[in-house]
């Protein structure tokens, strides 16, 4: 079985802090991580490897530092790994990060899963799975919370999380799956996947290697344009109430209630 | 050719730039502002430089569809199980203020199995037109057909904007749609408003796990598309004296097979799963310091009709299932009252419940940073602070 993983490299918002005086985001220091959710896409890729047997291979689009995140992938099962790099691909909105990656897939002749996480922390869209399985003609299962099987005749059975349960779907491979946190416990690197991560060969890729519109990629392929950018404003600091607890809680209650916030209270005083 | 480029004559050395930058790609070199191959041209550096603009990104976008051939809203109306989803009427009243200053027809797509008992309904919250599929064919969860038949409509009805929940499903079913258009989309804003001149949708949404908002445009193609986060929009209120509405049925159209078979949709106790849909949560962290504690939350949340929630340290710890799990690797939620009981707040946590509108902190340590967010606060032990609550609230 062939696995493909779309992996995105990603500021570590983990340690962003807010200057509390200039309300902005304290970036110094911050370092460039694998998305979290895309850890969970790597573990369930190698995960599915180990089971049926085949080959995990790392897509990513970005800059030329994204090598490390595709090394990193190396060192937690991934076996061969590709950078779709170009000044060309810069500024590309979700439309036409979904369009160049899937010309990646293409370019790898497909493949029978395409696995990522649910969305990259810094952008919070998810729309890139559902728009590279649209771009690869493929059906697409978002926020995945279990593989339960691939059957004899290429057919796969997932549960996917709703907001009031989940649904068990069947859908015949190749499609792309979009996976939540629930999926699995991501496995730590090991010391020999470490070595390879190391030596691994990466292939990169520019928009010339692609069989693709030039049109359609990086800031000119993309329709939606960023005005403006702001910080949302400080909250206000709140009222705190300290002592007896049964003061307190009363206090809140009268203070919420004052607020005209639905709490009912029952019938004591 | 796109590029990024300082005017080196204009450029004041101020720093605003690498300040507003998200990718750290800006950096002062004989105090001028230098970008670097970081850079991925999302604009924030412009923007901050408006008073010198000394930065300027020259770009080309591809053709998109003739403008001026698409006019109205139209949103889609979500269902399950033979009920229109409560993000319904958020959309619908989201749109009817761009209506305001647009002035141009409001219309819902409702496409499903059984739905047409839905339509009066939609029209009663101030639709003006209905355009439905009505099929046993189509399944609730066969969102491949659902994409396919959206995508069908909007391409004959051509609206101008075309409005989404930021629900699982719309999530997943308008990116598939922008991508067969060719158009943008927009996920899970929080702000919408029509500029009134140039009549172009501003769609405002968090980034960076909500420690920034970026407003976006899409100029040149159509529909203008995004979903719209839960619990955030003032929703429609049905109109008293019924509302003037037609129901255009589509139903010539082709419905294609789906490529997915449902085997079965499992319900989880919602009273107290579904936080996504809950007016008020409570959530328990690390400070519970045992699975069996959660009981103390369950009780609050039961006494307020709510949901509960929790912490990542008390998903991966095992002690209630992911589908509780509130921040950047769980969910996003907006309630009425948020209560943190034994929650530290860290960044990753308030990513997901910031923007609801009241949120109370229930923490031992006055320092804990929830209460920087919160509303209000009650510094004590939640083993005595969460019972009283259930007690003064039940009223015994």
């Amino acid at each position: 079985m062939k696995i493909i993983v779309c992996i995105k490299q990603v500021p570590d918002t983990t340690n962003v802090k807010i200057n509390p005086e200039t309300n902005t985001l304290v970036r110094e220091g911050v370092e460039s991580i694998i998305n979290p959710f895309d850890m969970y896409a790597i573990e369930e890729a190698v995960r599915l490897k180990e089971k049926y047997e085949g080959t995990v291979t790392a897509l990513s689009m970005g800059p030329p530092q994204v090598e490390s995140a595709l090394r990193e992938s190396v060192s937690l099962g991934v076996d061969e790994i590709y950078l779709l790099s170009d000044r060309a691909f810069a500024g590309a909105d979700t439309l036409a990060t979904a369009y160049t990656l899937a010309a990646g897939i293409n370019n790898l002749e497909g493949a029978d899963v395409v696995l990522m996480g649910k969305q990259a922390i810094d952008g919070d869209t998810g729309q890139v799975g559902p728009g590279v399985a649209e771009n690869l003609g493929l059906p697409h299962i978002t926020d995945v919370r279990k593989i339960e099987e691939i059957d004899g005749n290429g057919y796969m059975t997932v549960q996917r999380l709703l907001e009031d349960g989940y649904v068990r779907l069947k859908v015949k491979l190749p499609a792309v799956l979009t996976v939540v946190k629930e999926i699995n416990e991501p496995r730590m690197p090991s010391l020999k996947g470490k070595m390879r991560a190391k030596s691994k060969e990466m292939k990169v890729w520019t928009a010339a290697d692609l069989d693709i519109d030039k049109e359609r990629i990086g800031l000119s392929g993309s329709p939606t344009w960023v005005t403006k950018i702001f910080t949302p404003p400080k909250p206000k600091g709140g009222k705190i109430f300290q002592g007896e607890t049964r003061d307190t809680v009363s206090e809140l209650l009268d203070e919420l209630v004052k607020g005209g916030i639905p709490i009912k209270r029952g019938g004591g005083k | 050719m796109n590029d990024i480029k300082v005017i080196v004559e204009k450029c004041v050395g101020c720093g605003l730039c690498i300040k507003a930058c998200p990718y750290v790609a800006i950096s002062l070199v004989d105090k001028k502002a230098v970008i670097n191959e970081k850079c991925t041209l999302c604009g924030a550096c412009v923007d901050a430089c408006k008073r010198y603009q000394a930065i300027v990104i020259t770009r080309t976008t591809f053709s998109g569809q003739k403008v001026a051939a698409y006019s109205g809203i139209a949103v889609l109306a979500e269902h399950r199980h033979d009920r229109l989803s409560s993000i319904v009427p958020e959309i619908i009243g989201a749109a009817k203020v761009l209506q305001k200053t647009l002035n141009k027809k409001l219309s819902a797509i409702l496409v499903g199995k059984n739905v047409k008992h839905m339509a009066g309904e939609i029209i009663s919250y101030g639709v003006d037109e209905v355009w439905m599929i009505d099929n046993p064919k189509i399944d609730d969860f066969a969102e491949d057909v659902h994409a396919s038949l959206v995508t069908d409509i909007l391409l004959e009805k051509k609206p101008e904007i075309f409005l989404g929940g930021g629900t699982v499903m719309g999530r997943s079913l308008l990116p598939r749609v922008a991508a067969r258009l060719l158009t943008g989309l927009t996920a899970d804003c929080t702000e919408l408003e029509m500029d009134p001149e140039a009549m172009i949708l501003k769609q405002t949404r968090p980034a960076f796990g909500g420690n920034i908002m970026a407003t976006i445009l899409c100029k040149n193609h159509r529909p203008q598309m995004a979903t719209v986060r839960h619990k955030v929009m003032k929703p429609a209120k049905k109109a008293d004296d019924g509302h003037e509405g037609k129901i255009v049925e589509m139903d010539y159209i082709d419905i294609p097979d789906s490529q997915v078979e449902v085997l079965e949709f499992v319900k989880e106790d919602t009273n107290t799963v579904n936080i996504a849909d809950a007016d008020f949560i409570v959530s328990g962290g690390r400070g519970l310091r045992d699975p069996k504690n959660f009981k103390l939350i369950e009780e609050l949340a039961q006494a307020l009709g709510g949901a509960v929630g929790a912490s990542r340290a008390a998903v991966d710890a095992d002690w209630i299932p992911y589908s509780h799990q509130v921040g950047q690797t769980g969910k996003t939620v907006n309630p009425k009252i948020y209560i943190a009981c034994g929650i530290s707040g860290a960044i990753q946590h308030l990513a997901g419940m910031k923007s609801s509108d009241i949120i109370i902190a229930i923490n031992n340590d006055p320092n804990a940073p929830i209460f920087d967010v919160a509303h209000y606060g009650i510094v004590g032990d939640l083993f005595e602070v969460v019972p009283e609550l259930v007690k003064q609230i039940k009223g015994k």
